[in-house]
This record gives C-alpha cells, sequence and structure tokens, in this order.
C-alpha cells in the first residue's frame, strides 16, 4: 500500500490538487475563488502531464557532441519534451481562460454589485 | 392485371392542391373564388371516371412519385378499392361545393377563404389515401387529412369549437403517432416492405404474436375508423359548419379510416392469415359492440348532429364488421356500405345544415311539425333515414343483405343478432324524429327570418326564392344539393352495378 | 489549390476573423461582409472536399508537410466530410442573418466584437472536426470554447454574462477532462495520432489506464454537448445569449462536440472496444430516454420560448446519443442524419425566434396570441420547423427518426420506439401551443406588430432556405442519406 501511494506520489499529489481545484470551484460562493480553483484543477493536469514525461536520472534533451566531452546521446536518457511541449499550449490556453473569467467576473460585479453567487441568484430572480 | 404507369393518379391528387392556391389567391373575388372549387370538383370526378373506365377492363395504375430513400416511397396505384372510394368521395365533393357555396352565403360566415382551401386540399388527401400504393404514402395523406380539416372543425374560433378541434387533433394525431406508426415500423421490420399487395404481406414473416400486436396497433390507430374507444372525436368534431360534417364527417375523414382498415386487412394482412388467427372474428365482436353501443348512445341525443355522430360510428363499424367477417358476401357487403352509407348520411348532414339554415334549430326536439314548412328537406331527411335503417328501396337495404348474407356463411349466427338489434335501434333514434317533423303541429309559430345566421339587414348573396311559395326552405343551392343525395339513395338501390362491380373485383382478387 | 483545401478550411475564418478585426475599424458594415464572405468560401470548400471524398476516398492532409504521426494530420473521410458540411453550412446561414440582427440587438458598438468572436469560434470548431490529432482537438476545443464564453456574454442581458460564466467554469472542466484522457492516452502509448493511437490502443485494451482515459473523454465531451445530467449550463446560456448565439450554439457548437465523442469512440477506440469491453451502452440506454422524456415535459411547463427549445435540444441530443448507443448501422445513420437535422431545426428556431423578438421584443409564447395575422411569414415558416420538429412525414425530421426507430427494432430494442413516440407527441403539445396561438387567436392589440420595424431579408431568408431543406431533405432524404450511411458503415469498420 505504502509502495503504491510512495511510487507514484505524483499522481496522488496531481489527483489532491484537482481535488481541492474542484472543490473550490462547486462550494465556493465567491466568483473569484472559483475562478482561483479552476486555476488549481487545471494546474494540477499540467504537473501530471509534466511528471509524466521525467525519468529517473534524465536530462534535458539537448544533443550533446563528443567534442564537448560530456555525455554521449547513447547512454544519456532525455526527459521526453513533448508533454512540456503540449504542456506549454496548455498554460496559454488556461491563461486565456483565466482572462475571459475575470473579464466577466468585472462584468457580473459591474452588472449586480457583488460577486457573491447567491446574492445575484436572489437579484435575478427579483428581477422576473 | 395489367398495370398502366402513368401520372394520372398524381394529378387527380393534385387537382385540388393547385385548385386550393387558386382559391387563396383569388380571396377578394368570391365568384371566382368558387369557381375553382367547382372546377376542381368537376375535373377530379372526370379523371376519376377516366381512370374508373380502365380499372373496370381490369388495369390498374401505378406511378412512383418520389423516393424518400431506398425502401420507402411515395407511390400510387389505383386499384378497384382505390376507385371506388375515390370515385365516391369526388362525385359528394361536387355535390357539397354547390352546398357549402349556399352554406355560407347564407350565414355570411367568415374566413370563407380559409374555408374552401383547406376543404380542397382535405379533398386531395383523401384522393392521396385511395390511391396510395404503401402504407407508407397512405400515413402520410391520413396525417394532412388531419391537419387540413383542423381549421375547419375551429372554424368558429369559439372557445367551444377551439376545445372541440383540439380535441379532435388529440385523438386523429396522438392515436396515428403512438399506435399507427410503430405498427408501420413492425410491419416494415418484419415484412420488409410496405406495400399494399392483394393477400397481404405479413403471412409467414412472423409470430403470431407479433401479427396479433400489429394488428391491434394498426386497429387502435387507425382512429378515423371511429372504433371504440376511439370514437369521441367525431361527436366533438361536430362542432365544425354543417357541410363540413357532411363531407368529411361522414365520407371522406371517416371513410379514409374504415379505407384504410379495408387496405390493411385484405392486403397487410391478407384474409387468409386474419382468418387463420381468429384475429378477423375478434375484430367482428369488437364492431359489433361499437355498432350497439353507439346506436344507445345516439338515441339519447338531443342535438340533431350529435345523434347523427353516433350514428355514424356505428354505421362505419358496419364496413368494418363485413370486412372482418372475411366471408366474400360479407365483405362485398362491408365495401358497398363506404358508398351507401356514404349517400344515405350526407343527405342527413345536408339537411340537418339545411334546417340550421332556415330556422336555425340545432335540436331534434325543436323540430316538431317542421315537415311543413321545409317539405323537401324533410322529404330527404325521411329517405336519408330509411337508407340508414336498411329499407328497401333504398341502398342502405343492399349492404345490410350482403353482410347477413355473409354472417350466415362465416356460421357467425351472434352476428345476425347484432344486426337486428342495430336495426331495431337505429328505426328508435330516426323515425320519431319524421314523426314529429311531419305529424306534429308545430310548437310556436318560427319567427320568419331570412338570414337568421348574424342577423344582418342586407339580402344575402344567394338566390333564396322560397318565401313567395309561403315555404321557409334553405337556400336552393343546398336543397338541391340534398335532394340529388337523397335520390342518389334511391338510385343506388336499383342500379348498383358499377359499384358491385367494383365489389365483386376488389373481393375476387 | 484544392491539394491544399484540408486546411483552407480551418485558415479562411481564422484570417477571416484577423480581417474582420482590422477591415471593421474602418467600417463597421465590412465586418459582417466579410464574415459573411468568409464563411461561404469554407462551406464551399467544405462541400468539395465532400466531393473529393466520394470520387478518391479518405484524404490525409499533413501540415507542414511532416509525415503522420510525427506532424499534424488532417482527416477528411465520410464521417469529418459530412459534420464539416453541416457546420460551415449552418455557420453561414447563421453569419447572413447576424448582420442585421446585431445591428439592433446587440449594439452597433459590440458588432466587431461579435463578428471576430464568431469566426474564431468557427476557426474552432472546423479545426476540431478536420484534425486528426487528439492533441490538436483539444486546442481547437479551447478556441470554439473561449470564444463561445464570450459570445454568450456579449448581449445586452445582464443574466447572459452570469450564464456565460457558469458555461466557462464547466466548459473548462470538461476540456480539462479531456485534456487527461490525452494525457493518459499518451502516458501507454506515446504519440497523438488518432490513427497510430487505434493501431496501439488494442493491445492495451485491458489497461485500467486506457480505461481511465475513456471515462474521461465521455465526461469530458459530456459535460460540452450537454449530455444528461451534464446539461444544467446549457439552459441558462442558451436562453439567455442573444438569439443568433444560442442558433450557433444549439446548432454548431453541440454537433461538434458531439462529433468529438464519436471520433474518440470509434475511430481512436474500436466498436468492439466500446460495445463490449465497457457498460457505456448500458449507461446511454438508461439515460436518454430519461433525458428525451424529461425534457419534453419540461420543454411543455416553459413559457419563454429560448428555455423551451433550449430543453428541447437536451433531448434532441439524447435522441443522438441513443442512435450511437444502439450500436447498428441504421440506427448510427439516424443519429447522423438527425444531426443535420437538429442542426437545420434548432438553429432555424433560434433564429426564428430571434426574429420575433427583435419585431416585438416578447418573449413569452403566451404573448404570441395572432402573430398568424400580424406575422404571416414568420409563422408559416415556425409550422414548417414545428412540423419537422414533431417528425412529421415529408419534413426530415421524420427521415432521422424513422431511422432511429427501425435501428432500435433491429437492436431487438422495441422499447425505445414508445419512448421514441412520446416524445413526438409531447414536442407536438408543445409546438401546436404557439401555432395554435398565432393562428386561431385574435392579437391583444391588433395595431401591436403592424408599426413596427419591417424585419429585414437578410434575416429571414437564411431561415427560409433552411425551413426548404428541412422540407427538400424530407421528400429527398436519400441526398443527406448517401454520406451519412457511408459515415455510419466506416465508423461501425464494415469498410
Amino acid at each position: 500500500m505504502i509502495e503504491i501511494i510512495a511510487g507514484k506520489y505524483n499522481y496522488w499529489i496531481y489527483i489532491s490538487l484537482m481535488m481541492i481545484g474542484f472543490y473550490a470551484m462547486i462550494a465556493k460562493g465567491n466568483l473569484i475563488k472559483k475562478i482561483v480553483g479552476l486555476n488549481i484543477f487545471q494546474t494540477a493536469v499540467f504537473l501530471f502531464y509534466i511528471s509524466m514525461a521525467v525519468r529517473e536520472g534524465s536530462t534535458a534533451p539537448i544533443l550533446l557532441s563528443r567534442a564537448h566531452g560530456a555525455l554521449t546521446p547513447e547512454t544519456a536518457t532525455y526527459t521526453n519534451p513533448l508533454p512540456h511541449v503540449l504542456i506549454l499550449t496548455a498554460i496559454v490556453v488556461g491563461v486565456s481562460v483565466t482572462a475571459v473569467a475575470l473579464a466577466l467576473a468585472i462584468k457580473i460585479y459591474r452588472a449586480y454589485g457583488t460577486l457573491d453567487e447567491y446574492r445575484i441568484a436572489k437579484l435575478e430572480q427579483d428581477a422576473e | 392485371m395489367e398495370a398502366i404507369h402513368s401520372p394520372l393518379p398524381f394529378y387527380v391528387m393534385a387537382v385540388s392542391l393547385i385548385a386550393a392556391g387558386l382559391i387563396r389567391l383569388s380571396k377578394d373575388r368570391p365568384n371566382l373564388r368558387e369557381f375553382w372549387t367547382i372546377g376542381a370538383a368537376l375535373v377530379k370526378f372526370s379523371l376519376v371516371l377516366v381512370m374508373l373506365r380502365h380499372v373496370l377492363a381490369g388495369q390498374t395504375f401505378s406511378y412512383r412519385l418520389l423516393t424518400v430513400f431506398p425502401g420507402l416511397d411515395i407511390a400510387f396505384r389505383v386499384d378497384p378499392l382505390g376507385i371506388f372510394f375515390a370515385v365516391t368521395a369526388s362525385l359528394l365533393w361536387i355535390i357539397t361545393s354547390f352546398y357549402s357555396i349556399g352554406y355560407v352565403r347564407a350565414l355570411d360566415e367568415h374566413a370563407q377563404t380559409r374555408y374552401f382551401t383547406a376543404f380542397a386540399v382535405a379533398l386531395s388527401a383523401t384522393m392521396g389515401v385511395a390511391f396510395s400504393a404503401n402504407l407508407f404514402t397512405s400515413f402520410i395523406f391520413y396525417e394532412i387529412i388531419t391537419l387540413c380539416t383542423f381549421p375547419l372543425v375551429a372554424h368558429k374560433e369559439t372557445p367551444e369549437a377551439i376545445r372541440g378541434a383540439r380535441l379532435y387533433l388529440t385523438y386523429l394525431l396522438g392515436t396515428s403517432i403512438a399506435f399507427q406508426l410503430p405498427a408501420i415500423f413492425l410491419t416494415y421490420t418484419t415484412a420488409g416492405t410496405l406495400d399494399f399487395t392483394a393477400g397481404g404481406i405479413l403471412a409467414g414473416k412472423g409470430s403470431d404474436t407479433l401479427i396479433a400486436i400489429i394488428f391491434v396497433l394498426f386497429m387502435a390507430g387507425i382512429a378515423k375508423a371511429a372504433l371504440m374507444p376511439f370514437h369521441s372525436w367525431l361527436p366533438a368534431a361536430m362542432v365544425a359548419p354543417t357541410p363540413v360534417s357532411a363531407l368529411l364527417h361522414a365520407v371522406a375523414v371517416v371513410k379514409t379510416g374504415v379505407f384504410m382498415i379495408l387496405r390493411v386487412l385484405l392486403d397487410i394482412f391478407g384474409v387468409d392469415l386474419l382468418g387463420d388467427l381468429g384475429l378477423g372474428t375478434a375484430l367482428a365482436y369488437a364492431a359489433s359492440f361499437t355498432i350497439v353501443v353507439s346506436s344507445v348512445i345516439a338515441l339519447r341525443q338531443d342535438n340533431l348532429k350529435a345523434r347523427l355522430a353516433y350514428s355514424t360510428i356505428s354505421q362505419l363499424s358496419y364496413v368494418i364488421l363485413g370486412a372482418a367477417l372475411l366471408a366474400p358476401a360479407a365483405v362485398t357487403g362491408g365495401i358497398m356500405h363506404i358508398v351507401l352509407h356514404a349517400f344515405g348520411k350526407i343527405t342527413l348532414f345536408f339537411t340537418a345544415g339545411a334546417i340550421y339554415v332556415a330556422a336555425h334549430k340545432t335540436k331534434i326536439s325543436e323540430l316538431d311539425g317542421i315537415g311543413r314548412s321545409m317539405p323537401f328537406t324533410m322529404t330527404a331527411f325521411t329517405i336519408g333515414a330509411l337508407s340508414m335503417i336498411g329499407v328497401p328501396p333504398l341502398g342502405g337495404f343492399l349492404s345490410k343483405w350482403y353482410i347477413t348474407l355473409g354472417a350466415v356463411e362465416a356460421g357467425q349466427f351472434p352476428i345476425l343478432i347484432v344486426l337486428v338489434v342495430s336495426t331495431i335501434l337505429n328505426a328508435c333514434y330516426f323515425l320519431p324524429i319524421v314523426y314529429a317533423a311531419f305529424f306534429k303541429p308545430p310548437q310556436v309559430a318560427a319567427p320568419a327570418r331570412s338570414n337568421p345566421g348574424h342577423g344582418h339587414e342586407e339580402e344575402p348573396h344567394i338566390y333564396w326564392p322560397w318565401k313567395k311559395f309561403g315555404l321557409q326552405e334553405a337556400p336552393i343551392l343546398m336543397v338541391a344539393a340534398l335532394t340529388f343525395t337523397a335520390l342518389g339513395t334511391i338510385l343506388l338501390f336499383f342500379a348498383p352495378s358499377g359499384f358491385l362491380a367494383l365489389a365483386r373485383m376488389i373481393v375476387g382478387g | 489549390m484544392s491539394l491544399h483545401f484540408p486546411v483552407l478550411v480551418v485558415l479562411i475564418p481564422l484570417f477571416g476573423a484577423l480581417l474582420t478585426f482590422f477591415a471593421g475599424l474602418f467600417r463597421r458594415t465590412w465586418a459582417w461582409h466579410i464574415t459573411t464572405y468568409a464563411t461561404l468560401l469554407s462551406f464551399v470548400v467544405s462541400l468539395d472536399l465532400l466531393m473529393s471524398v466520394r470520387a478518391t476516398g479518405r484524404i490525409s492532409y499533413w501540415l507542414g508537410g511532416w509525415a503522420p504521426p510525427w506532424g499534424i494530420e488532417y482527416v477528411v473521410d465520410y464521417f469529418s466530410g459530412y459534420i464539416l458540411v453541416v457546420i460551415s453550412f449552418i455557420s453561414f446561414m447563421i453569419a447572413v442573418f447576424a448582420g442585421p440582427y446585431v445591428k439592433k440587438q446587440i449594439g452597433p458598438e459590440r458588432e466587431l466584437n461579435f463578428f471576430v468572436l464568431y469566426l474564431l469560434l468557427i476557426t474552432g470548431l472546423l479545426g476540431m472536426v478536420i484534425t486528426g490529432d487528439i492533441f490538436n482537438v483539444y486546442v481547437f476545443l479551447e478556441i470554439a470554447s473561449l470564444s463561445g464564453y464570450a459570445l454568450v456574454a456579449v448581449g445586452k442581458k445582464r443574466g447572459a454574462v452570469v450564464a456565460s460564466y457558469n458555461y466557462l467554469i464547466l466548459g473548462t472542466v470538461g476540456a480539462v477532462f479531456v485534456l487527461l484522457g490525452i494525457g493518459h492516452l499518451y502516458m501507454v502509448t506515446g504519440t497523438l495520432n488518432m490513427a497510430d493511437l487505434r493501431e496501439r490502443l488494442p493491445d492495451l485494451y485491458h489497461s485500467r489506464v486506457v480505461l481511465t482515459a475513456f471515462v474521461f473523454f465521455v465526461i469530458g465531451f459530456g459535460l460540452k454537448f450537454a449530455l444528461f445530467p451534464l446539461h444544467t449550463w446549457l439552459l441558462s446560456a442558451h436562453s439567455l445569449a442573444p438569439s443568433a448565439v444560442s442558433a450557433i450554439l444549439a446548432a454548431a457548437v453541440l454537433k461538434v462536440n458531439l462529433y468529438a465523442l464519436m471520433r474518440v469512440m470509434f475511430t481512436v477506440f474500436t466498436p468492439a472496444f466500446v460495445y463490449e469491453a465497457v457498460p457505456i451502452t448500458e449507461i446511454f440506454f438508461v439515460i436518454t430516454p430519461i433525458a428525451i422524456l424529461v425534457s419534453s415535459v419540461m420543454a411543455l411547463a416553459q413559457t419563454n420560448i429560448k428555455r423551451m427549445l433550449a430543453y428541447s435540444s437536451i433531448g434532441q441530443i439524447g435522441f443522438i446519443v441513443l442512435g450511437i448507443a444502439l450500436a447498428n448501422e441504421t440506427a448510427l445513420t439516424g443519429s447522423l442524419l438527425h444531426m443535420l437535422n437538429h442542426a437545420l431545426m434548432k438553429g432555424g428556431l433560434f433564429l426564428l425566434a430571434g426574429v420575433i423578438i427583435y419585431q416585438t421584443d416578447r418573449y413569452h409564447i403566451t404573448d404570441w396570441k395572432g402573430l398568424g395575422k400580424t406575422m404571416p411569414l414568420t409563422m408559416l415558416v415556425f409550422t414548417i420547423y414545428g412540423l419537422s420538429m414533431v417528425g412529421v412525414p415529408l419534413t426530415a425530421g421524420f427521415v432521422s427518426k424513422w431511422y432511429l426507430a427501425i435501428g432500435a427494432l433491429e437492436a431487438g430494442r422495441w422499447y425505445f420506439i414508445p419512448v421514441i413516440l412520446v416524445s413526438s407527441l409531447l414536442t407536438a403539445v408543445y409546438f401546436w401551443r404557439i401555432i395554435e396561438w398565432g393562428y386561431f387567436h385574435e392579437p391583444d392589440d391588433p395595431e401591436d406588430a403592424k408599426d413596427r420595424c419591417h424585419v429585414p431579408w437578410a434575416m429571414m431568408i437564411p431561415i427560409m432556405v433552411m425551413a426548404f431543406l428541412l422540407l427538400f431533405f424530407g421528400v429527398a432524404a436519400f441526398i443527406p442519406e448517401g454520406p451519412a450511411r457511408q459515415a455510419a458503415a466506416m465508423l461501425l469498420g464494415m469498410q
């Protein structure tokens, strides 16, 4: 049991982070806190991708020639670069989502004068 | 049987559809508008007659309009059964057109253009059902009839009319979608085709239980045949103007129902299959039940049209009963009843409308002595009523005779009792009206009203010459129409050969 | 030139968006024109691609000349070609409609925002359809989603902003689930190309990681296309957004997300895995009838037209998912046809709601008395859409329901027939109410609608074209049926 937890601790961390983020998105009434939760949620997935790429004792995937006298390509182990690249894209996306979400929060605040979910729902009900 | 590939059946269907468009366009010129109605009716009838000649010579017409997707066609086929129904409906449309014009003008009805347009479309769809070559095509036209008669039933736009129309729509559309459509799905997956084929397409294709389920679904799904318990839309539809009740709810709509039942019995299941499974007998008893119960209900109606409606429910089941007995004579009788009942019942509805227009009366209890001021109308009524009861020398006798013969042939003696009981009941609910109209003194002197509909002072746009004869009849167009159908009832007794020949062709395969 | 058509499908709206932005700064009306032409061009190119598929079979386009599985591959086959045509056509229709609509209902100051976002949305949608690379799906998904969130909020209603916010939160959860699914697949296979994944995955079907990935995909895309019970965001987003936006969301965005799930189910995984190894069909068999019936009943309870249409969408999505779960060619053809039909019907109905609101400013159908007299053309077209929604024969709606019903019988699951029919009846009731109010009741105030501004033809023509297509595809159903059946056969691996 301990081996499972310790051996794959990166997964446990990402799952815990995801759940924390998810909790914030669902349980928090404040719209900004929800966005924070959303960010934690996304970051957890980024960590999952990054940790997936790592190998024990590996290095950056830069091709080194013998002339530099260091490691040879045959003996070196590389970190898989592709997940990093993918996650760069995902980070860009995440930032955009956050930006749109914050912009919407500002619009909501201007329209309702509050960022509390329940108060907004009540205001909407009263308006109808 | 030789098949002719010709778009003629499609044209017959399309004639009144085109007319509907023209009627709509000439909405500001009533005379032109009515010309289109009459013209289309005449053209349609003559085209039907052309086809009738070929069909009597043993040929059929077939025409594939289009393929929706492989396996599902919109196709037409004219066979004896189809032409039989088409002749009945298109002939009566001509007469009803004249009558309608008299009726709406005398009452100065609103939305006349909508009325005539919907009427023309309804007739198109009726022809479509008559000439359908497969279940899909007939289902489409069946639904079109329902939809385009809705404005006719709701014509008055009073809350009561809208309620009645909504009930009408709910019943007809609801049952067709809830029962008929699944029956079509099951037929398609079981038999692999939907084409009407003499002798049926389902024999040997599925288990007995499946066939029985399809059968029940079809009988429930064709609510236009008003088989109990799916009959209550018909009395509800009586809020419609009387010509609508006359043509649609005595001829086109309800006969579409029984016609489709005949089609399904003969060309989807086939007589042999029904006989093997005992489904025919079951249906015969269901029809008998409807005949007796609706006659009893009819006795208790004071509204003339409501009584006629329940009488229609009962008479429709005669057609179904005839077919369900599966004996050749009975099937012939059932088929003959389509035309014979049509003439009789349309006469009765015409008279009901005439009474409403001339005397503004709708209740049977108000009809005492009306035969004196409306002799033509009430004589026609008497002829229609006697035909319904089945008194010779009137058409109604013929079909009852054949059905009785068939019942004996099939050995179904309980059915004979049903026929006797129903004849007595028919007499009980029609003869008192005749007696009251001719022999009872009028209750109060009816106020002389030239235009009872809306009480306008100006003269209606119609020839209405009766006052100088001391009579209070409806406009002459209407009286002519009802006299014509009454004469037709008599004529059919003496010269049924054309229709009988067709009926024999259908039964003989 | 036609060699590069696959990439052009995506590039045209993308560069159109840029061009719209700069040209719109000079003159506002250009924004509408460029959008219309860009979507039209996409449609033409898509149509040409579908024709090429018919002539030569599957088209594989290597982006930047890099061979798959290393480079990104764009794939046009019957399935993606068919959906491309549907989506680009609908987006063209809505673009035409949007010109006068946006000017009045959203306001000239936000016209430019609308059209730029609209084209970006279309870029994302078409990209999702055409790409053969699973990570690329995620990227396009986010492009489409982000512009979608913004479009919901672009209107004047303040409730729309809250709806957009909720849509964003749930939509992002869905997208992150998709991303997780992709990650899990990559972890065990080391590839992102769909065709490559299909070859490598069968050896790993016993692995829990693969199963987890599959579940993430279903939930992720399910959130995006409002799979019952993940549909809550849809109600407010679709009903509060401006009508043109509701139309594109219902007609195109839902469809493309459904498409993406079907892609993953059938071409990344295999039908054998989906139907046999996972109990997903059993789950669908339980939730789709509930979705169909509950949404019909709920639609019946609404008086706000757009909310009613939103509820009806959930049921219609249920039909499509039901066809997928039934797992035979007939039913799947029905699903694909229903994707087209629902796009036409719901797109058109939202536009019609937009027209009526544009002219009368009435959202509640109880206020639509006598519209048959004041707006005869609109009501006539509305009737056609209503008939097709019910599934009356000779309309397109009938054809797809026919296929689904026959498919259910072929699968031996006859008990879905009553579900389909009951929902048709309920649909008939809730559309009939409107038609009856429109035609058989006098307007409350006869002068009311007469003096109002005339509905521009630019708004009416797309709606009428789509209504015509509903009738045309009802009688000539073999036209969409051809590619739909080919696509269904391909997905089920029969060819």
